[in-house]
């Protein structure tokens, strides 16, 4: 498949990921997890990856950092470069370095997240201690900065609290505040809300663009929320079945979108206008990722499809100022409709 | 472009899921195959079964085909492969296959026999051992898990003791005394099923309320008896009991299955603990499904993998014991052999004839070796299962 | 906090107090007398019966049997019937001599089996683990017995070591150095025997343990941190997989009074187990139930100590 240039420059691009191929075997079946994914985060920008459970968003990300647990799982092919490396290349010590120093993450259910025999103190502090060099007392100082930037009120005493006495939202505060305790250029955060209430995630939110405007990171966000993308997201990649269906930035993607896939997406979303009319459900179910369709993963499902998308693997077709959609048969009906 | 209606409600075939179907047992065959060692251990069981069973028939009756009692005092100590002396022996005493297997031991008798005889008994001791203790531990188990939580109160205390202290006292014919118990017990049932509905809206006096404080709840009686259990370290009590009662291999195996089964009580009380919780049981209680039928066919299946695991590795220890037990003598009376029984006949031989304690020595290490191996095998099949599901 | 401690300590006193209801049920209403008072016995003549039966209330009901001998026993005045000497005594004699197997194998048993486990887990399916693997499951399986006269066999013939019984016998006066070695030496193989078995268990048990814990969540996270692997696994997991061996320390205890029969027969080791296989073929009663009674207070002891230690070390369940 074609291998989009972006039209900016190289050095707004902070890091990027180029046809990165996961698959994880277990017996016979091997799972195309991740099949040929490309993305980038640039400088300051907050990019979200959209797609549903088992579209291989996490594990996208989790490769960035080489978490992927290896016995299964096997990363096949790909490049992420950062900072003029390639990720996959570095050694386990250099890798080390780079996690939580420069790329720092914050995961989904923040209880099992926190280890549950040391306290919030000791954890933000071991973040802080393993890349730089402070005192004691600089340290302290620096563990309460962090948890007032995250919004957590009273945090002298709550250094010396354990994950258990915090509830949900603080809890994620905490997580995101080990993330930034060596100010990374990048935070990925794997759906950091969706194991919180409704409310909690509007603050959570919050918190993440108050973060990106003082301190000029960048976000890469994983969710399959289309209400969260519409609200922090600069630019999106809609994932499907281990690759990148559609990408674009948000106003292109929700008032402009160009595949399938996407679309049905949105059409399903419910609104006021939709009222007392049926909702629409894209039909069939996501494939298991170890028996993939031949061809477009998506054409069962597709009410566009074209037999040639049972045989040919599509190509992105790009529709200009950034914006790509993996699916010939709308590119090519493309100047009929509107 | 957004999605109109008409392209929305247009029907269109979805193709069939392309995934092939498993069902639960093809899943667990293909995890339990890929353990290389737990198919060895489960080929071994087998072989271990039918030498059992062949073992019964061929060396039981009165005219055996290998005969494990029979005394030749000619033939003593003979290493396994020897021929037999055949001037010495009448026609009648001479091996099948005319030929020692596996030598004989310090009686002139055929070890290769009582080892097949042996074998019978290590299988159903072990068997019947682990089944009681399972079922007990099920049972108990079961009911400290789901009913946990419900109490006991201080009339159904009152009313058991009288029961069982009456029917006591009657045994040991202090009839009168004994008899007024029951009557009295009788009677108090009688009055409690007959007021049940009526005092639903009177006050209840104040002797009704004492009676009906909850004195334990069903859950810490459960644990407390396993705990007294368990105050008795397991091989004296086993030695004890088997000492006292008379020797039989009835005995031992009610024995063993009576001492093991605190384990299993602890795994099937967890596990129903934790499945209590769940969505499915509420769902069930909704539909209205009473609470044996929710015990039994709803939970039990799910509680049933480490009940199994434990059963396969009970089953290994049950035959350690028992080796153990006749190796100090306690085991099953002779002339009956056991593997234990030739183990202990050869400690006194054992630089003269080695094959006496080695030949059942190695044969029991192997069969408890295969039975652990599949129990792990099926510990790990059953598990990964498990955690998927969360 | 304190409640909860008030309330299990008296659980488990009453369940000690049933504890010796039924360990003395068991041993009476068991068929077969004591030698010293059946009937049949020609070595003793009817008055000396007459006299046995007076001396330790045979004639009288259960209930004030039970009170007896349990006064008895709290006043350190029970007396075994076999030889008369006081069980106390006899009891804390044999004891000195298991205490020495007892702590060298359970020192080697908890000395070994972490490192053997958490290794076997940190670099699962290794060659390491495969072997420590197949090591512990031929040692779980193997008969105890059997796989003592393999040693004995394999030690006498070898390395002429000693190994029958505590000291050499006619070993007399010679110098301490000496003595000290011969007394190691016999302790050699018992002790190596009670520590395989527990090393094969245990081990195995910490395995899986860590295995379960490394799978979590929270490990996750550490290494997203930066965390060195040394630290993720023997800072962070080892932490939490460690927390159900603490309250297993509490259960060492009633070790203490286990001894294994087996074993001490073997080696003519006069221990505890030995003591109680006899009393239980002798039918000597106050032996047997002190004994009883002293392994139940052990076992309840070791408990409280374990809800105690886990209530200290896990932070989830203290507050």
């Amino acid at each position: 498949m074609t291998q989009d240039k972006q039209p900016m420059a190289d050095d707004n691009r902070l890091i990027s990921v180029q046809d990165l191929k996961v698959y994880f075997r277990s017996g016979h079946a091997c799972a195309r997890a991740v099949d040929g994914v490309s993305f980038e985060v640039r400088k300051k920008e907050t990019v979200c990856i959209v797609g549903e459970s088992g579209c291989g968003k996490t594990v996208s990300a989790l490769s960035i950092l080489g978490l992927v647990t290896t016995p299964p799982g096997e990363i096949i092919d790909g490049r992420i470069v950062f900072a003029g490396q390639n990720l996959l290349e570095l050694s386990e010590k250099e890798m080390q370095k780079i996690r939580g120093n420069h790329i720092a993450m914050v995961f989904q259910e923040p209880l099992t997240s926190l280890n549950p025999v040391f306290t919030i103190g000791d954890q933000i502090s071991e973040a802080v201690r393993i890349h730089k060099k402070i005192g004691a007392e600089s340290l302290r100082e620096k563990c309460i900065r962090l948890l007032k930037d995250v919004g957590i009120p009273a945090p002298e005493q709550r250094l010396e609290d354990y994950p258990h006495q915090l509830s949900g939202g603080q809890r994620q505060r905490v997580m995101i505040a080990m993330a930034l305790a060596c100010d990374p250029d990048l935070i990925i955060a794997d759906e950091p809300t969706t194991a919180l209430d409704v409310t909690v995630q509007a603050q959570i939110l919050e918190l993440f663009g108050a973060i990106q405007k003082k301190q000029s990171m960048s976000i890469l966000y994983i969710t399959h929320d289309l209400g969260v993308v519409a609200a922090i997201a600069d630019r999106v990649y809609v994932m499907y079945a281990g690759m990148i269906a559609e990408q674009g930035n948000t106003e292109q993607i929700f008032r402009n979108a160009r595949h399938p896939y996407t679309q049905g997406l949105l059409a399903s979303l419910p609104s006021l206008s939709k009222r007392g009319k049926r909702l629409y459900s894209i039909p069939g179910s996501v494939p298991n990722p170890a028996y993939k369709p031949a061809g477009c993963p998506f054409h069962p499902r597709c009410p566009h499809k074209a037999p040639s998308c049972s045989t040919e693997y599509p190509k992105m077709c790009d529709y200009g100022q950034g914006h790509l959609a993996r699916c010939p048969i709308l590119f090519q009906d493309k100047g009929h409709h509107t | 472009m957004t999605l109109n209606e008409t392209t929305v409600t247009k029907d269109f075939h979805v193709e069939e899921p392309l995934a092939p179907k498993q069902t639960r047992l093809e899943e667990f065959w293909l995890l339990f195959g890929q353990n290389r060692l737990a198919i060895m251990g489960l080929l071994i069981f087998i072989l271990f079964f039918c030498c059992a069973i062949a073992g019964l028939f061929l060396t039981s009756g009165s005219k055996p085909i290998f005969d494990p009692s029979l005394i030749r005092l000619e033939e003593k100590l003979r290493p396994p492969f020897s021929k037999p002396n055949l001037d010495l022996l009448e026609p009648n005493q001479v091996p099948t296959l005319n030929f020692y297997l596996m030598g004989t031991d310090d009686l002139g008798r055929d070890v290769f026999a009582r080892m097949l005889q042996g074998a019978w008994v290590s299988l159903t001791v072990g068997f019947v051992a682990v089944g009681i203790s399972v079922l007990i531990g099920i049972f108990m188990g079961g009911i400290a898990g789901y009913f946990g939580q419900h109490y006991i109160k201080i009339d159904h205390i009152l009313w058991t003791l009288f029961l069982v202290s009456g029917t006591g006292l009657v045994l040991l014919d202090v009839t009168l005394s004994g008899a007024a118990l029951l009557l009295l017990c009788l009677a108090y049932i009688v009055y409690v099923v007959l007021t049940r509905h009526r005092s639903r809206k009177k006050a209840h006096s104040s002797w009704r309320a004492m009676l009906h404080t909850n004195a334990v709840s069903v859950d810490t009686l459960i644990m407390r008896i396993v705990d007294i259990m368990l105050c008795f370290p397991s091989f004296f009590l086993i030695l004890t009991v088997v000492a006292i009662l008379p020797a039989s291999i009835y005995n031992i195996m009610i024995v063993i299955g009576l001492t093991s089964w605190m384990g299993t009580t602890r795994f099937v009380r967890a596990e129903f603990l934790s499945l209590r919780e769940q969505d499915f049981v509420a769902a069930a209680k909704a539909l209205g499904i009473g609470n044996f039928r929710i015990i039994f066919r709803h939970m039990m299946p799910n509680a049933v993998a480490p009940v199994l695991v434990s059963a396969t590795i009970g089953i290994a220890s049950a035959i350690l014991t028992e080796a153990g037990l006749s190796f100090l003598g306690f085991g099953v009376p002779p002339p009956n052999a056991t593997w234990g029984n030739i183990l202990s006949g050869g400690k006194n031989f054992i630089f003269d004839a080695p094959w006496l304690t080695f030949i059942p020595g190695i044969t029991i290490l192997i069969v408890v070796l295969s039975f652990n191996l599949f129990g792990e095998g099926l510990r790990d099949a059953l598990n990964p299962k498990l955690r998927e599901r969360h | 906090m304190l409640s909860f401690i008030g309330r299990s300590f008296v659980q488990k006193i009453i369940t000690l107090f049933f504890v010796s209801i039924v360990s003395f049920l068991i041993i009476h209403l068991a068929p077969g007398k004591p030698s010293q008072v059946d009937p049949m016995n020609p070595k003793f003549t009817p008055e000396m019966v007459e006299r046995f039966r007076k001396e330790f209330h045979l004639d009288k009901p259960l209930y004030v049997q039970y009170v007896y001998f349990y006064q008895d026993l709290f006043t350190g005045k029970t007396v075994s019937w076999k030889d008369n000497q006081s069980v106390l005594k006899k009891i804390w004699e044999r004891f000195l001599n298991s205490l020495p197997l007892f702590i060298v194998g359970t020192l080697l048993t908890w000395t070994l089996s972490f490192p053997v486990g958490i290794r076997s887990a940190i670099f699962r399916k290794g060659i390491f683990d495969r072997t420590a693997t197949f090591l512990s499951y031929l040692l779980i399986s193997i008969p105890g017995f059997f796989f003592a006269y393999v040693l004995i066999i394999f030690v006498v013939t070898r390395f002429h070591v000693p190994v029958i019984g505590m000291v050499t016998f006619g070993i007399g006066d010679a110098s301490i150095p000496y003595i000290l070695m011969d007394r190691i030496w016999h302790m050699l193989l018992p002790s190596v025997l009670v520590a395989t078995g527990g090393i094969a268990v245990l081990s195995r048990y910490v395995r899986s343990q860590m295995l379960e814990v490394e799978g979590q969540d929270y490990i996750r996270t550490a290494r997203a941190k930066g965390l060195p692997p040394e630290q993720v696994h023997y800072k962070h997991a080892l932490r939490n997989a460690l927390l159900p061996f603490v309250t297993m320390f509490g259960l060492i205890l009633p070790g203490l009074i286990g001894g294994s029969v087996i074993i001490e027969s073997i080696f003519s080791w006069p221990g505890m187990g030995r003591m109680a296989y006899e009393a239980i073929l002798a039918r000597d009663y106050p032996i047997i139930l002190t004994v009883n009674f002293v392994s139940a207070v052990l076992v309840l002891a070791g408990t409280f100590i374990s809800d105690l230690l886990y209530l200290i070390v896990d932070p989830r369940i203290r507050l």
